[in-house]
This record gives C-alpha cells, sequence and structure tokens, in this order.
C-alpha cells in the first residue's frame, strides 16, 4: 500500500518495544477511544536515563507506526532529551506521514511527555 | 488473493471487457452523427438501453444513461425537489444511513430552504414502513432510501415502502447502487418512480450508471449541453461503457439466483466463524442481507490497522473506521445503527464475490482471527477491558 512510506510499515508491521512494565517508573496514557487512537507509554527510568521503554496502542497503522519509533527515540536517552521529543522528529524518523495522520505523532510525543511528568510526579524530581 | 471488498467495486467479466473492447474497435462512431458508423453506435446505444430497462421492468425510454451512481441519485433528488417546488412542496423524506450522494445533496436543498426528516434504521440497520407512514407529510416532496445500504448490506421492504408513497402521492427515489443485478427488483411491482444504478457494481465498467425515471417525471439537468439522451443528459455518450454496462447487467441478471444461493452460503459461513471472535457482532440484520455482505465490528482493536495486516495476508477489504475515511468521525452507518465511536472504529466489511470458495471462507475465518488476537494484544482498551477497569460493550 502505497499509503504509508516503507518504514512506516515496517514499524507497523514489526513494532519495537511492545508490550507492559510491571514496575514501571512512569506512565503516560494520551487520546481516547471516541477518535480512534490511545496510546500508553510504560518507562523504567535508572540514572535519569531511559532504561526500557514499552508500549501499547490501540490504533491505525501510523499511530501504531509512530508509537514504536517514538519508543527507539528515546530509549536509553537521558529523560531531559526525552523531554524534549516532538511529534516532528518521529515523523521525519518514519520518513514522513501522510498530513492526516500528523496527529499520530503527535500523541507519540504526548504520550511520552505523559509518562515522564507522571515520572516526575512519583518522584518529585524535575526533568531539566 | 482473496478480494472481498466488492462492494467497493467489483472486477469486470469478460463478457464486459470484451463487449468494451469490441465498441471501442468497431463501433466508434458518435451516436448523433447520421452516417453509418455513428448510426451503428446509435444502434448498439439503444439496444442497450432496451436492455437495460427489461431487466428492471422498465421501458427504454424511461432509462437514462448516467457516469454512475451518484450522478443518478444527484440528479434523482433534485428532480423531485424542483418539481416539488413548484407546488410549494420542500419536505424529503430519508434515512441516516443512505450514501453521501445522496446525503450530501439533502444538505444542500436543506441550505436551499427544503425540510429534511432522516428516518431512524435502528440497530438492524431496518427502516420500519409505519415511520415512514408517519413522516410523509402534506408537503412532502420526495421519499429516497437506498435499496441495500453498501456498508452492512441490509435490504429495505421497497416495495411496502414504495406502496406508501404512492398511496400518499409522493414520488419514490432508490438508491438501488448495491441492489441492481444482486437481488430482484422490479420498478413496476416494487412501487419505484426514480432508481439509481452503477454499472461497476455488477461486474460493469466504472463511470457508467443508469437513472430510471418513471414516466411523466420530467428529469432536471445535471449537465446542459446537446439533445443526448432525450435532451436530459447532455454529452456524447459513453457507448463502449454504456453497451458493456447493458451486458455485464445481463449476465448478472441470468446468474442471480444461482450466485445468491452460493453467496448466502458462503457469507453464512464466514458471519458464522467470525462470531466466534469473543466481542465481536454482527452489524446490520443477518436476514434481510445481500447475499455477500459481512460487516463485524471488534471491540479493542481499530479498524485500519486490521485492514493493513489482513493485506499481508493477501485479503483484500474495507472498514468504517475513521482512519479510513480521513476524518475522525467512524462511519455514519454505523455511528446510525448505534454502534459507539470506540466500537465503531473496530469495523471490517467484507463484501464476497461469487468466485469465492469454502477454502477461501474457512483462510478468511482463520486471518481475521489471528489478526485480532494480535492487535488486541498489544491494545490498551482490550488490557482496561480485561482486567475489568471497562465494561465490554459487545
Amino acid at each position: 500500500m502505497a499509503l504509508y512510506s516503507e518504514k512506516v510499515m515496517e514499524h507497523f508491521r514489526n513494532p519495537r518495544n511492545v508490550g507492559v512494565i510491571e514496575d514501571a517508573d512512569g506512565i503516560g496514557e494520551v487520546g481516547n477511544a471516541k477518535c480512534g487512537d490511545i496510546m500508553k507509554m510504560y518507562l523504567k527510568i535508572e540514572d535519569d536515563i531511559i532504561k526500557d521503554v514499552k508500549f501499547e496502542t490501540f490504533g491505525c497503522g501510523s499511530a501504531i507506526a509512530s508509537s514504536s519509533m517514538a519508543t527507539e527515540l528515546i530509549k536509553g536517552k537521558p529523560v531531559s532529551e526525552a523531554m524534549k521529543l516532538t511529534n516532528k522528529a518521529v515523523a521525519e524518523a518514519l520518513d514522513g506521514l501522510p498530513d492526516y495522520k500528523m496527529h499520530c505523532s503527535v500523541l507519540a510525543e504526548e504520550a511520552i511527555r505523559s509518562a515522564l511528568e507522571d515520572y516526575q510526579k512519583r518522584t518529585g524530581k524535575q526533568i531539566k | 488473493m482473496i478480494y472481498v471488498d466488492n462492494a467497493a467495486t467489483t472486477k469486470m467479466s469478460k463478457t464486459a471487457i470484451h463487449t468494451m473492447t469490441a465498441m471501442m474497435e468497431d463501433t466508434w462512431g458518435n451516436p448523433s452523427s447520421l452516417y453509418s458508423i455513428g448510426q451503428r453506435a446509435k444502434e448498439v446505444l439503444e439496444k442497450a438501453r432496451a436492455d437495460v430497462a427489461s431487466v428492471i421492468g422498465a421501458e427504454p425510454r424511461e432509462i437514462t444513461f448516467t457516469s454512475g451512481g451518484s450522478e443518478a441519485d444527484n440528479q434523482a433528488i433534485l428532480t423531485a425537489a424542483l418539481l416539488g417546488e413548484k407546488s410549494g412542496k420542500k419536505h424529503i423524506v430519508s434515512s441516516a444511513f443512505e450514501h453521501h450522494a445522496v446525503l450530501h445533496t439533502l444538505n444542500k436543498l436543506e441550505k436551499m430552504g427544503y425540510e429534511i426528516t432522516l428516518l431512524d434504521v435502528h440497530e438492524n440497520g431496518m427502516i420500519i414502513p409505519s415511520e415512514l407512514e408517519a413522516a410523509i407529510r402534506e408537503d412532502t416532496c420526495l421519499v429516497t432510501i437506498m435499496t441495500a445500504n453498501n456498508e452492512i448490506g441490509t435490504i429495505q421492504p421497497i416495495r411496502e415502502l414504495g406502496a406508501i408513497c404512492r398511496s400518499r402521492k409522493v414520488l419514490f427515489h432508490t438508491d438501488a447502487v448495491q441492489a441492481v443485478g444482486h437481488i430482484p427488483l422490479n420498478v413496476i411491482e416494487d412501487n419505484i418512480d426514480l432508481l439509481s444504478a452503477s454499472a461497476h457494481k455488477f461486474h460493469g465498467p466504472k463511470g457508467v450508471g443508469f437513472l430510471y425515471a418513471r414516466k411523466g417525471i420530467r428529469l432536471t439537468n445535471l449537465i446542459e449541453g446537446g439533445a443526448q439522451e432525450r435532451g436530459k443528459r447532455a454529452g456524447t455518450e459513453n457507448v463502449p461503457g454504456i453497451v458493456s454496462m447493458a451486458e455485464a447487467l445481463k449476465e448478472a441478471n441470468a446468474g442471480m439466483e444461482k450466485n445468491a444461493e452460493h453467496l448466502v452460503k458462503m457469507r453464512d459461513r464466514l458471519i458464522a466463524g467470525l462470531k466466534e471472535i469473543p466481542h465481536s457482532a454482527l452489524n446490520g440484520d443477518a436476514e434481510h442481507r445481500l447475499p455477500g455482505n459481512v460487516n463485524f465490528c471488534f471491540e479493542g482493536i481499530e479498524g485500519e490497522s486490521l485492514l493493513l495486516l489482513l493485506d499481508d495476508k493477501g485479503i483484500q477489504a474495507s472498514s468504517g473506521s475513521a482512519c479510513t475515511s480521513g476524518s475522525l468521525d467512524p462511519s455514519h452507518v454505523l455511528l446510525a445503527i448505534g454502534r459507539v465511536h470506540d466500537v465503531a472504529h473496530g469495523s471490517l466489511r467484507l463484501s464476497i464475490g461469487e468466485d469465492i470458495t469454502e477454502a477461501d471462507v474457512d483462510y478468511l475465518i482463520k486471518s481475521v482471527k489471528e489478526v485480532v488476537e494480535y492487535l488486541r494484544g498489544f491494545s490498551p482498551i482490550w488490557r482496561d477491558l480485561m482486567a475489568g477497569k471497562k465494561q465490554f460493550i459487545l
């Protein structure tokens, strides 16, 4: 299908970091079923580094691919860097998304930020 | 490859293709020309008109060839609206799950001062005739209800609805795009005044259709120009397409009973198999249903990802999910039968074709089961449902 780039299809077919982290340090869930997309991110953080990240997504092909790519982009990175992840970076790493699917990359950005905010709330730490 | 999107379009039949190429090779004249190759084109054009008319029980002069179902819908509705206006009648009754060719035309008329009543199609996707009876007013000029729904395949009691319109002296139009060539239709017995059809839904070519308008109903032009189609649809006729459509229709009509018998068997096997998937539901009435239509909702998953993964397994299908439409709202048809957004996003339409085998059906069931299970495996909604944090809808 030429609807998506090869990269999107590759991440959609073989999503990275799928699943749940039972003892996560931060969890973020964004979107709603009404609009047809929900993303949930689980973070394991040690020494301000994202040691592990997993996701669960209800949504279209680009939502799943965006989740997968976003987890790849932040895994092993300092939390401060993860906090700066933009939807544009996610979309670019996927070799682009159709215009009306850009909101999927926005959701991925928001899901990660939401999980990091949860981590801040739990630990009282401020990510700089 | 298993193509199960015949409600979107069908593959042209061999006869339709051969007819079309033969017309292009040999009968390419302009039917309006008076020399022999023009007149030969005129002859085949009029023969096609007679053939199409006879399949639906109409007279040749009651058939106007169009570019397809949408144009026919537009012209039928506009015609009835303008006829109504002449006698001060500006109320139209339709249903909530019509095709957009009908609904968007009605929206346009609403902006022009017409009043539109959309009948409820209920949970099973069926119109209740008494509700039509009650909706018709003194100033109603048109009732337009589709014969069979394009998404969930429900077949309306057209004859009964037509009879109500007759008795109340209101024009009755039906968008029969999904029905013509698939289920028996007769404009006289079924009390139809205006009917739209499209060739590519019955193995004919794309870009061709027809509008039946009962004798005495003066059509309003959408396209002005030459005197083609009795002056009601200008533009040099698409002779190859029209003749090919007529051949495809005759073929579909001749094989209708046999095809339907096979399709119903395959359809019901498919429905039974998919019903085994937990928290799923068939959309639309199980009995009053097109022979080739299967439409399900699966809770906890989204339709587009389902379609993409089925495509990887060689299965071509469609969904009423928002993501397949480019908007945030799922199919208006699924919403009209009361499916909530969460569930409507997880819909799958399998519109099977005559050549489907039992082995194909079993492969479809197996594949859909696998993909639904896989997607549920990492769906946060499914997790919440299973954990009891959310209530199952289906």
